[in-house]
């Protein structure tokens, strides 16, 4: 499904991604762990666009998108969240997610003049299946609320919803537990689940080590901007390379 | 006497609102002030004129000075005036967007305006236009309310287009997009926006309102070369007062300059007018520089 190459990014003289080659495989939750600065988020912003890589190539179900701008990625099924989510703080929650719909004609310039009923339809449709992915989200009570007023957890839901309403075939998760009390964690758990059952795959940035032991089936781990171990979560913590990563890294 | 000054006040204070949205919008949009703006408006007014003898000269409507050639050659000014802002985007500021900064931005932007304005003088000289001879008659609307026809008329156009915006921000997947962008175009990336997509609507619309502008400015008042040019300090105004970014602040900073400048004709003499926008523009910096909606920086 998503194949990296000896993926590079450098900055200035640091190689923050460096020849990272993974096949993530279609229908699976795959993890990716690792000490702080070890590259992962950079990764996720070269495989959704929001940075070019210096060197190598990533191709998505077939398709080089190394260069693709990210509403391309979006268009073509790949979604990602942020550890720290910032959603639009001005919409409401139901337009945050509305606005995710792709190929809506009531966004080009004169649609909304010359075809309006058209555009009013495609509206309705689209409202009614953001309110499905609202409530399935637990946040039907705060459709109409601005996002401003989310909680730090309930804008990781909203975050996830929007990359829903784009029909995503693979999701790209950074941190979603991190900052999320554990309540709302088990619901995070539980409908990243539900997701995975409908057919969308995940790949997932997290330092909680229950949730990808619990959720992932592959696990590679990065430090040092390098891939350094994959595998099952169980084999893959107790590796030796990976613990004194860790505790490296700590040191 | 107020109510005199209102109603002046407000017609002039509509097509400052009607220039400052595209102004602001822009400005929200790809963060630079773009001083060629008011050339739109400029552009639109003698593009209208040309339209209209196109078109013949139809018998004016009731009692307007102005027929439905005018009507007709309106909306196709604002229509090419959207194509120029278009060009404009395409041949100069998308490039510099692309290395320049912000700075480099306005300073081309200042250049553009000179190069269009100098392009109007050019082709139609110094002296000022005016879209009919016809003398425009006095509506008494109470005891010492006056108004002609046609300041009533183009007060209900701008005020129409104004709604007309704002009901496409608020309530079209257009305006939800443009939103977005202006707030965080990253984020709209990843959402599957192309913001390239939005920064061109937003030049039509802001073209097409300045279009708008200045061919009510030239039914109200004369066509000249430097009347865009004048309008700019206003624009800015308007802009800054409601708070730049804000679309309901520049029709409301709008309404409040050209009250202002019309309460200043009789209050301190007409030598004053153009003044007052800048004394505004001062106070409201000093005072709250986010203007009245503003929220962001």
């Amino acid at each position: 499904m998503l194949e990296l190459s000896g993926v590079t990014r450098r900055f200035g003289g640091a190689w923050a991604v460096d020849g990272v080659s993974l096949h993530i495989p279609p229908g699976r939750i795959t993890g990716l762990i690792g000490p702080n600065g070890a590259g992962k988020t950079t990764l996720f912003n070269l495989i959704a666009g929001s940075l070019r890589p210096t060197a190598g190539a990533i191709r998505f179900e077939g398709r080089d998108i190394a260069h693709a701008p990210p509403h391309r990625r979006a268009a073509l099924g790949l979604g990602r969240t942020f550890q720290i989510p910032r959603p639009f703080a001005a919409m409401t929650v139901l337009e945050n997610v509305l606005l995710a719909a792709l190929h809506q004609r009531g966004e080009r310039a004169f649609a909304n003049w010359l075809a309006p009923r058209a555009v009013a339809a495609e509206e309705r449709r689209n409202i009614v299946r953001a309110r499905e992915i609202i409530d399935f989200l637990a946040l039907g009570r705060l459709a109409a609320a601005p996002a401003s007023v989310l909680s730090g957890g309930q804008r990781k839901l909203l975050e996830l919803a929007r990359v829903l309403m784009a029909e995503p075939r693979l999701v790209l998760l950074d941190e979603p537990a991190a900052g999320v009390n554990p309540t709302l964690l088990e619901t995070i758990i539980e409908r990243i689940r539900e997701l995975h059952a409908r057919g969308i795959s995940f790949l997932i940035v997290e330092h909680n080590l229950d949730l990808v032991a619990r959720l992932c089936g592959e696990v590679h781990v990065m430090a040092g901007g390098r891939l350094l171990a994959s595998g099952p979560p169980e084999a893959v913590t107790r590796d030796a390379r990976v613990i004194e990563a860790y505790l490296g890294g700590a040191a | 006497m107020i109510g005199q000054i209102l109603i002046d006040g407000i017609t002039s204070g509509a097509m400052i609102g009607l220039g400052a949205i595209g102004l602001t919008l822009t400005y929200g949009l790809l963060r630079f002030a773009n001083f060629a703006h008011g050339e739109f408006a400029t552009w639109g007014a003698y593009l209208a004129m040309l339209g209209a003898g196109a078109f013949g000269g139809a018998a004016p409507i009731g009692a307007l000075t102005f027929g439905w050639p005018l009507v007709v050659a309106l909306m196709v000014a604002m229509a090419l005036t959207a194509l120029l802002a278009l060009a404009l985007d395409a041949a100069l500021f998308r490039r510099l967007r692309r290395h320049g900064n912000a700075i480099v931005l306005v300073i081309a932007s200042f250049g553009a305006s000179l190069a269009l304005r100098s392009a109007i003088e050019f082709a139609f000289g110094p002296e000022p236009y005016y879209y009919t001879t016809d003398i425009a008659m006095t509506l008494r609307l109470a005891p010492g309310l006056r108004a002609t026809a046609d300041q009533l008329v183009v007060l209900a156009a701008a005020l129409v287009l104004m709604l007309a915006m704002h009901v496409l921000l608020t309530r079209t997947p257009l305006g939800r997009a443009m939103r977005a962008v202006s707030e965080n175009p990253d984020l709209a990336r990843l959402a599957g926006i192309d913001p390239a997509r939005i920064v061109r609507a937003t030049w039509a619309i802001g073209g097409a309102l300045a279009a708008a502008a200045g061919v009510f400015l030239g039914v109200t008042v004369q066509l000249r070369p430097s009347m865009g040019f004048e309008l700019l300090l206003p624009l800015f105004a308007a802009a800054i007062l409601g708070g730049v970014g804000s679309v309901p602040g520049a029709m409301l900073g709008g309404l409040v300059i050209g009250i202002a400048e019309a309460a200043a004709v009789p209050l301190a003499g007409a030598q004053y007018r153009a003044a007052v926008a800048f004394v505004v523009l001062l106070a409201m910096l000093l005072v709250r520089p986010r203007g009245l909606f503003g929220g962001r920086e």
